[in-house]
C-alpha cells in the first residue's frame, strides 16, 4: 500500500503547529497503524529529520497509552485502540489525516503527544478505597452478586486513553470519570469514601476544564472498551445524592 | 460558596437545571397543546375564548405560568453558560471530523435548534400572548359575560402564508429538539435503567412527533378552513 499522511506537527507546548504531508510506500496491510508510523519515522530518521512523536506503550490494547485522531475519529475507523488498528482498514492510495486529541485539559506537548495527567488528578481526587492493613483476608470473603461484580468490572475495563474526551463535541470527561466512580461505587469496598469520592472527582473534573455532557453518546460509540453511558447516569445519581446528604457543607 | 451554589455551578448541577426546566417545559407543552385543540371546535371560537380567559385569570394557572417563564429563562441562560464552558473545553478544533458516525445530528446541535425555537417563541408571544395581556382586542359576549376575542386574532393571523409556514417549520425544529431532549433529561437526572430507559426513549420519540404535529396542524387547519 502507498499512503499519503497528513500529520499534525508541533514543536512544543507553545508552538502554533500545523499539518505536514508525508508519503509512505510499500506498507503491508497486516501492519498495525503504529507500525506504519514506525516505518515513516525510520524514513524521517534516515533523512535526518525529526521523527513524528506519538504515544504508545503495550501495543496490546490494554494500557491506554496510544491515542491519535485518525480521519476524524479517535483511534481511527474501528472501535478499538490505535495499536490494534491494522492497515487493512484503509485503502491503497488513501490520504490519512492524523491529529492529536483536542481538549483544553489535554495540552499538546509535541506533535501527536498530549498530556493526559488531568485524568490522573481526577483519580487522585477520589478514585481509591480504604483497605485494612491487617492480616491477609480470605478470598471471596465479601459476598458480591455476580451481576454487580460484572458491572463493576465492565466499568473497570476503562484504560483511560481519553478517546471519550476526544470524541465528545464538548471535550467532556464524563465517561471516564463516571467509569472510575462506578467501578468503586458498585462494590462493598468502595462504600467508605462513596459520597466524598463522587463530590471530589466531579469537582476535579470541572477544575481541569473539561466540558459538560450533552448525552450525544459519541463517547460510548468510540470507546475502545465499550464503556456504557449508563455509567454517566450512575455518576449523576452518585453526585446528586452525595451533595444533598454528605456532611461536606 | 454554599454547597447549594457550589453544586448548581458545577457541570452536573447546571445539567440538572437544564433537565428539570426542560421536563417542566415538556409538561407545559402537554397543557398548551391540549387546551389549544379547542381551536378545532367549530363554534366560532367560543370555547377557545372562554379557555383563554380562564388561562389568563385563574390564580393557579398564574403560578404555573410564572414557573413556565422562569423555566424558559433558566433553560436559555444555563444553555448559554454550558455552551461557553463546552466551547472553551476545545479551543483548537479538529481539521477533520466524522461526528455523524458516532452521534445524531440533533444531539450535537441542541443549541442551534434551541435558538431557532427561541426566535419562534418571541414571534409567537408577541403575536398572541402579548395581545391577550396588553393588546387592544375586540370583545365578544357569551351568556352576558364579556370575553376578549383572541380567536379572531388567531384566525386572522393564520390567513398569512408566511406565518403559517413559520409555525409549521418551527414545530419541525421543536420536534428535533424534543427527540433528543426528552430522553436526555432522564439520563441527566440519573434515571437510566434496563427496564425503563427503552420505554422512555420510545415515549420521547412519540412525544416529539405527536405534540409538534398537533401544534403545526392548528395554523394549517385555520388557514385551510377560512
Amino acid at each position: 500500500m502507498n499512503l499519503t499522511l497528513n500529520i499534525w506537527r508541533q514543536k512544543n507546548n507553545t508552538d502554533k503547529g500545523g499539518f505536514r504531508e508525508y508519503k509512505v510506500t510499500d506498507v503491508s496491510k497486516d501492519m498495525s497503524f503504529l507500525e506504519m508510523l514506525d516505518v515513516l519515522n525510520e524514513q524521517l530518521a534516515e533523512k535526518g529529520e525529526d521523527p513524528v512523536h506519538f504515544d504508545h506503550d503495550c501495543r496490546e490494547g490494554i494500557c491506554g497509552m496510544c491515542s491519535l485522531y485518525i480521519n476524524g475519529k479517535p483511534h481511527g475507523p474501528l472501535q478499538t485502540t490505535t495499536c490494534q488498528l491494522h492497515m487493512r482498514s484503509f485503502n491503497d492510495g488513501e490520504t490519512i489525516t492524523i491529529e492529536p486529541w483536542r481538549a483544553k485539559a489535554f495540552p499538546v506537548m509535541k506533535d501527536l503527544v498530549v498530556d493526559r495527567s488531568a485524568f490522573d488528578r481526577i483519580i487522585q481526587a477520589g478514585g481509591y478505597v480504604s483497605v485494612n492493613t491487617g492480616g491477609v483476608p480470605d478470598a471471596n470473603e465479601i459476598p458480591i452478586p455476580k451481576r454487580v461484580a460484572d458491572e463493576a468490572f465492565d466499568a473497570a475495563t476503562c484504560i483511560g486513553c481519553g478517546a471519550c474526551v476526544a470524541a465528545c463535541k464538548n471535550a467532556s470527561a464524563m465517561l471516564f470519570t463516571s467509569a472510575k466512580i462506578s467501578q468503586l461505587a458498585l462494590l462493598p469496598q468502595g462504600q467508605v469514601e462513596r459520597k466524598e469520592r463522587a463530590e471530589k472527582m466531579v469537582a476535579q473534573m470541572d477544575a481541569e476544564g473539561f466540558g459538560a455532557c450533552t448525552n450525544t453518546g459519541a463517547c460510548e460509540a468510540e470507546c475502545p472498551k465499550g464503556i456504557s453511558i449508563s455509567n454517566i447516569a450512575r455518576m449523576n445519581r452518585e453526585y446528586f445524592s452525595a451533595v444533598v446528604s454528605s456532611e461536606n457543607v | 460558596m454554599s454547597w447549594v451554589s457550589k453544586t448548581l455551578s458545577s457541570t452536573l448541577g447546571r445539567k440538572l437545571l437544564m433537565a428539570l426546566t426542560g421536563l417542566f417545559l415538556i409538561l407545559f407543552l402537554i397543557g398548551h397543546v391540549s387546551g389549544n385543540t379547542l381551536l378545532f371546535k367549530n363554534d366560532g371560537g367560543e370555547a377557545f375564548n372562554i379557555y383563554a380567559k380562564f388561562m389568563t385569570t385563574n390564580p393557579a394557572v398564574k403560578i404555573l405560568s410564572y414557573l413556565t417563564y422562569i423555566s424558559v429563562i433558566a433553560h436559555v441562560v444555563y444553555s448559554i453558560i454550558l455552551t461557553r464552558v463546552n466551547k472553551a473545553a476545545r479551543p483548537v478544533p479538529y481539521a477533520s471530523s466524522q461526528a455523524s458516525t458516532n452521534s445524531a445530528w440533533n444531539s450535537r446541535n441542541m443549541g442551534v435548534l434551541g435558538t431557532i425555537i427561541l426566535i419562534f417563541l418571541v414571534v409567537h408571544l408577541q403575536g398572541f400572548w402579548y395581545q391577550m395581556h396588553w393588546g387592544n382586542l375586540p370583545t365578544v359576549q357569551y351568556n352576558g359575560e364579556e370575553y376578549k376575542d383572541l380567536y379572531t386574532i388567531v384566525k386572522f393571523a393564520f390567513q398569512q402564508e408566511w406565518l403559517v409556514a413559520l409555525y409549521v417549520i418551527s414545530m419541525a425544529f421543536l420536534g428535533f429538539h424534543l427527540s433528543h431532549g426528552f430522553a436526555s433529561a432522564f439520563q441527566t437526572l440519573g434515571l437510566n435503567h434496563v427496564k425503563y430507559s427503552p420505554a422512555i426513549k420510545k415515549v420521547g420519540l412519540a412525544f416529539s412527533i405527536i405534540v409538534p404535529a398537533l401544534f403545526a396542524s392548528m395554523p394549517l387547519y385555520i388557514y385551510f378552513m377560512n
